[in-house]
């Protein structure tokens, strides 16, 4: 998934192939143990019966997905219909991530494309920029950026100093503030992998298409995003995938009214429900719906390989 | 999992090494965040020759859940709340303390000697007591602020400046006393009514947060809190407008208390901890720290005088009366489970 990988030169020979075996041996172990043993867990563990606060019975039982899916009323005893509560909490941050994503793209793109424009030895200088927010821990950050926001903090105090706004703007328990919470958290993953794809985009195409009297708008629409795209979906995706879960910036932002899939999932850990099937089978779902996302987007992406070979 | 859970934990705990390597043993606690004053850990450490080692959580569910899920046999105490202590009695993970195990058991209160959610003392000692009510700020709201209807049907000068404890059974708790319905009822009627009453009150709401229930009143986000009575006496001191409520129609009063946990590794610094939590001087700072009541003995003289007078530990004259969180049977749980997911859907 790094930045879109323009196949540049394929090796002919392998110095190392003798040891490829070896050489692989660290990542799956990682991916073994810190990957594939807790999916496979969580996988257990949403088939097996509830026990009451907390636990599983090694019993078989659907009761979690049927949970999901199924409405049987406050006391468990109606005619099952159709759950809307679970749908439209994943709706909800679906939503959220979306728009998150949108915002990042919004300012990445363009700052992706400032830094990949500017003179070779300053490049490193831009990226560094970018990532020294990032040395600070993510709670500490979602918490000062609560500060920030708050009705009678430094920006809404600074709006009114310029007599901007009259009144301070309300914006620390809505659904904008997760949003700028999510975009601001994970924006440096929408600019890196489009920096790494503007970067290896050969400029000489634009200058040749506006030789062939193409506008700035076409050369960017026909010519440049067709050939960063694959970093573009690259960095939709590392900002989509880890809002979809998130619970910081909800809880903390958000005022944690309604739940989104993150909290919904701790809830079911850390809550009074105590239901651990039911936690694992929404985090089930939630990986079967990234997962599905990402097929598709290897096989627009073999599809568009294919085309480009031919 | 267990050992990955474990492995986190020795990462992640704050650790007090007292005398360096040469410490006799360990003693490993797991205990509520913002509660235990640094200085009595690091006495204890030296008075026993003990490496201590404390790992917080911010609700007694979290603390079980993390115990059954492999953290039994790294801790040694733990600090549930009473009907914790219940709980997790019935889960059979805590160890009992056989009699003579603690010299100084003689110094309980008689009133928190034999309590009804750890009869005979078994496995647990008193360590603070307290209420949970609510917050209000002064300068929005000068009303009578007696009443569970600030939370759940504010005059308009509140609304949609109120802070729950994001914790179900505080909020469904409270929710109760309002409506004059028992707890961990079965009457349906009730708890339609209760659901009903929930999801129209929410709209009042500004958010859910517990760890920061103390931040959000002082800071001015919220002018109506859900707060613990010491946490609000902290408050208060940081601004004076707030002021502690004694609803008549009740409020939530809850006891924590010293677990002794099944398996404990250390289980004898564990034992010495307990004692040494039971010495009034001991216990004292610790209500000195947190602003909470204690339920030993002979503390009166180290007791910072300003907590007999303190507003949040002194119901007025005609308020109502406190009430434990009870524990519910599965089948109620669920339904109540139900109503708190209603609630934030």
């Amino acid at each position: 998934m790094a930045g879109g990988a323009s196949p540049g030169g394929s090796a002919t020979t392998d110095t190392y192939a003798g040891a490829r075996n070896w050489l692989l041996m660290p990542a799956w172990l990682v991916l073994g143990i810190l990957s594939l043993a807790p999916v496979a867990m969580m996988l257990v563990y949403s088939f097996l019966t509830k026990e009451f606060r907390g636990g599983v019975i090694w019993e078989f039982s659907l009761a979690a997905y049927d949970q999901f899916f199924f409405d049987r009323g406050l006391f468990g005893d109606e005619p099952p219909r159709i759950e809307w509560t679970y749908i439209s909490i994943f709706w909800r941050s679906i939503w959220q991530a979306g728009l998150a994503t949108l915002m990042s793209l919004l300012i990445g793109f363009p700052t992706a494309y400032f830094i990949a424009t500017r003179p070779e030895k300053v490049r490193p200088i831009w990226v560094f920029l970018i990532t020294i927010p990032y040395w600070v821990n993510l709670l500490i950050r979602t918490v000062s950026m609560k500060f920030l926001l708050r009705d009678n903090g430094p920006l809404n105090d600074f709006l009114m100093s310029t007599g901007l706004i009259g009144e301070p703007i309300h914006i620390i328990n809505t659904n904008f503030a997760v949003q700028l919470g999510l975009f601001y958290s994970y924006l440096p993953f929408m600019v890196l992998p489009i920096y790494a794809s503007v970067e290896r985009y050969n400029f000489t195409l634009s200058e040749a298409a506006a030789d062939l009297y193409a506008s700035k708008w076409v050369t960017l629409r026909r010519i440049l995003l067709p050939t960063v795209k694959p970093g573009v979906i690259a960095g939709c995706i590392l900002v989509f995938v880890p809002s979809l879960g998130s619970f910081l910036a909800p809880d903390l932002l958000g005022g944690a009214k309604n739940f989104m899939i993150g909290s919904l999932i701790e809830e079911q850990f850390k809550g009074s429900a105590g239901n651990w099937p039911f936690g694992a089978a929404i985090a089930m779902v939630l990986l079967t719906m990234v997962l599905i996302l990402l097929l598709l987007f290897a096989r627009q992406q073999a599809r568009a390989d294919r085309e480009a070979g031919q | 999992m267990k050992t990955l859970l474990k492995a986190s934990t020795a990462a992640l705990a704050l650790s007090i090494a007292a005398q360096g390597a040469a410490a006799e043993g360990k003693l490993v606690i797991y205990h509520w965040f913002e509660y235990m004053p640094q200085e009595l850990l690091e006495k204890f450490a030296a008075e026993h020759d003990v490496e201590v080692t404390m790992d917080t959580y911010d609700s007694n569910e979290a603390m079980l859940a993390s115990l059954k899920a492999g953290g039994l046999g790294t801790y040694d105490v733990a600090v549930p709340g009473d009907y914790m202590v219940k709980i997790m009695a019935g889960e059979g993970i805590l160890d009992e303390i056989a009699e003579g195990e603690l010299a100084n058991a003689g110094n309980m209160m008689d009133e928190w000697a034999d309590p009804a959610f750890d009869p005979g003392r078994k496995h647990s000692i008193p360590y603070q007591w307290g209420s949970t009510s609510f917050m209000v700020d002064r300068e929005v709201y000068s009303g009578d602020i007696n009443t569970t209807d600030i939370l759940f049907n504010p005059p308009a000068e509140l609304s949609g400046k109120i802070n729950m404890l994001d914790s179900q059974g505080e909020v469904l708790a409270m929710a109760a006393l309002h409506m004059g319905i028992e707890q961990c009822s079965t009457d349906r009627d009730k708890l339609k009514a209760l659901n009903e009453m929930l999801t129209g009150a929410k709209a009042h709401w500004a958010s859910f947060n517990s760890d920061t229930a103390k931040e959000v009143l002082v800071s001015g986000d919220a002018a109506v809190g859900q707060i613990y009575d010491g946490f609000g006496a902290k408050a208060r001191a940081e601004k004076a407008s707030l002021e502690y409520a004694f609803p008549t129609q009740g409020y939530v009063v809850w006891m924590d208390n010293v677990v002794l946990l099944k398996d404990a590794p250390n289980r004898e610094n564990a034992l010495k901890f307990m004692n040494f939590l039971l010495d009034p001087e001991n216990i004292a700072a610790v209500s000195n720290y947190a602003r909470y009541a204690l339920g030993v003995n002979g503390a009166g003289e180290y007791l910072d005088p300003e907590l007999a007078t303190l507003p949040e530990a002194n119901p007025p004259a005609g308020s109502g009366a406190g009430a434990f969180i009870e524990v519910c049977d599965e089948q109620t749980q669920s339904v109540y489970d139900q109503i708190w997911t209603n609630l934030k859907k």
